[in-house]
């Protein structure tokens, strides 16, 4: 569904993405577990044309959208859950759903139901301002704004940043409930146990380049993969 | 004093006051989008009061049409200066945005000093505004009569369309978080220049019913005025509409009662505004309806 091919994003003269190639297969689950700084979320954003990559491919359904707007991309169905949850916090609960379907012009109703089901503290919230929910809230809210465009595949970065473990879990939870869904995902994650366990595919990613990867589960067991990345984030 | 001049002076404060939130509400707008001081705003409708002279005195187009080509010449002009001279620093320091918004305002302010010279011309008499009626003991003239009642139209109009709509929920999203607005599939041009579009139209209205009440027009006719909206936002909250508002009648009125009470004083009228965008600054800075400043992530 989506493949990058030798992917190059720069900041200035500094080299954040140094030629990276990631593959993201219909209905999968793919990870991208590394470090901080090591340009996770510098790939997503070029993904979703939030900034210009200097060279390289990002082929979506085969048509090549590097260079396209954002906007044309979302419309293309992929959406991003930003890193931090950015919900507007000066719109409510409901409003910032509804502003996640905004480039859809069918009925939505049915799709914000379906938001509710799978985070009823919403439905029970809809009224309130985003910016007074809970952190673990604003994450739910952030995913269910995503999956309100109704798009082909969400990438989410870092969604359980932050998160208390009880709400992780749950993240975690719903995030493999969504795939099963139907909706392909691509997941960046320092909790790289966890994404591990639930992806079908991981990357890691050490200061622009892909080092590992290989099925969740294969990198799970992976020796220099348990003491680089997995050692600290027990659990 | 008289309770008959008392309550003239307060239906005249009263009007004064709802054309400065009219100016405001455009002041308030672009800055809670842009976080941008529009410096010409004041210039903007400087234009439009021109425009207006030139549709009924040089083009004799009938009030009606003149008022709607008005607003469609001043809202393609407030579009055009986003366009031109704000669009292209969107990703520039703020400085540099503000330092275009002064530099736009000398620009118009000299190109009418340039092409209408800077002698005043009067505005054209349009009998439907300027008519005086009696209401109680006291007459007005038809345009300071309306102007409350116009003002909250608008006020309400605004409201509707920024809290109600689709394009104001967009337009309250970009206010706070350009990318991720872009995320949702906002386009953040159309967004802005919606605003502008707004902000221009009230200064259009403004403008006309400036200059049935003043009707001497010039280039810098819009510098005072401007500053005083700017700091009638500022006392309301900047970002709060109705907190421009309320900014303006308290502005309106505030003059108009200095003048009344304390005639000796009439040459200082301009300096109140003045004296309590100090008071705000120091007391309340976030104004009356102001949230607590949270700078844009
Ligand atoms: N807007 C930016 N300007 C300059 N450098 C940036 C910017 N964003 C990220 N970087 C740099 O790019 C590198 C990768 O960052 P990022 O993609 O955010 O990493 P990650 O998400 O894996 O923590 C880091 O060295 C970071 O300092
Ligand atoms: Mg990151």
């Amino acid at each position: 569904m989506l493949k990058i091919n030798n992917l190059h994003v720069n900041y200035g003269g500094i080299s954040a993405v140094k030629g990276i190639d990631i593959h993201v297969p219909e209905k999968s689950i793919v990870t991208l577990i590394g470090a901080n700084g090591a340009g996770k979320s510098t790939t997503l954003r070029a993904i979703a044309g939030l900034v210009k990559a200097s060279a390289g491919e990002i082929l979506f359904q085969d048509e090549d959208i590097l260079g396209n707007d954002t906007i044309d991309i979302v419309a293309k169905g992929i959406t991003l859950v930003p890193e931090g949850r950015k919900v507007f916090a000066n719109l409510t609960v409901l409003e910032n759903l509804k502003i996640g379907a905004y480039l859809r012009n069918d009925r939505i109703e049915e799709d914000i139901n379906k938001v509710y089901e799978l985070f009823p503290r919403l439905k029970e919230r809809a009224w309130q301002f985003a910016g007074t929910l809970s952190g673990g809230e604003q994450q739910m809210l952030a995913v269910g704004r995503a999956l309100m465009a109704k798009p082909k595949l969400i990438m989410m970065d870092e969604p359980s940043l932050g998160l208390a473990p009880l709400v992780v879990n749950n993240i975690f939870e719903i995030i493999e409930e969504i795939n099963k869904q139907g909706t392909t995902i691509l997941l960046i994650e320092q909790n790289a146990n966890k994404a591990l366990k639930i992806a079908d595919y991981g990357y890691v990613l050490e200061t622009g380049n892909i080092t590992f990867q290989g099925k969740g589960m294969e990198l799970l067991q992976d020796k220099k993969i348990i003491d680089a990345y997995l050692g600290t984030s027990k659990r | 004093m008289t309770s008959q001049l008392f309550m003239q002076q307060l239906a005249n404060g009263i009007s004064l006051g709802s054309l400065y939130a009219l100016l405001a509400i455009g002041y308030t707008m672009v800055y809670g989008i842009l976080r941008l001081i529009n410096f010409a705003h004041g210039d903007i409708f400087m234009m439009a009061a021109y425009f207006m002279t030139f549709s009924i005195v040089t083009f004799k187009l009938p009030w009606y049409i003149a008022i709607i080509v008005v607003i469609i010449a001043t809202v393609a002009l407030g579009v055009l200066l986003e366009k031109v001279a704000y669009r292209p620093l969107r990703d520039a320091p703020r400085m540099s945005i503000m330092i275009s918004a002064i530099g736009a305002s000398f620009l118009f302010s000299n190109l009418a000093t340039y092409l209408f010279t800077g002698v005043p011309r009067g505005f054209p008499d349009i009998k439907v505004l300027t008519t005086t009626v009696k209401v109680g003991s006291i007459s007005l003239s038809v345009a300071t009569l309306i102007t409350p009642f116009i003002t909250l139209v608008l006020l309400y109009l605004v409201l509707f369309i920024t809290n109600k709509t689709k394009i104001g929920m967009a337009m309250r999203a970009v206010s706070r978080d350009f990318e991720t607005a872009k995320l949702m599939g906002i386009n953040i041009n159309r967004v802005i220049s919606t605003t502008f579009i707004i902000g221009s139209a009230l200064a259009a209205i403004g403008a006309i019913l400036w200059g049935s009440r003043y009707p001497s027009i010039m280039p810098l006719m819009g510098v005072m005025p401007g500053l005083k909206c700017f700091i009638a936002a500022v006392l309301g909250g900047i970002g709060n509409t109705t907190g421009a508002v309320i900014g303006g009648f308290i502005l309106g009125m505030s003059e108009i009662m200095l003048i009344t009470f304390l005639p000796s004083l009439t040459g200082y009228r301009d300096a109140i505004a003045f004296i309590i965008l100090i008071v705000v600054l120091l007391v309340k800075p976030t104004g009356l309806l102001g949230e607590k400043v949270t700078d844009k992530v």
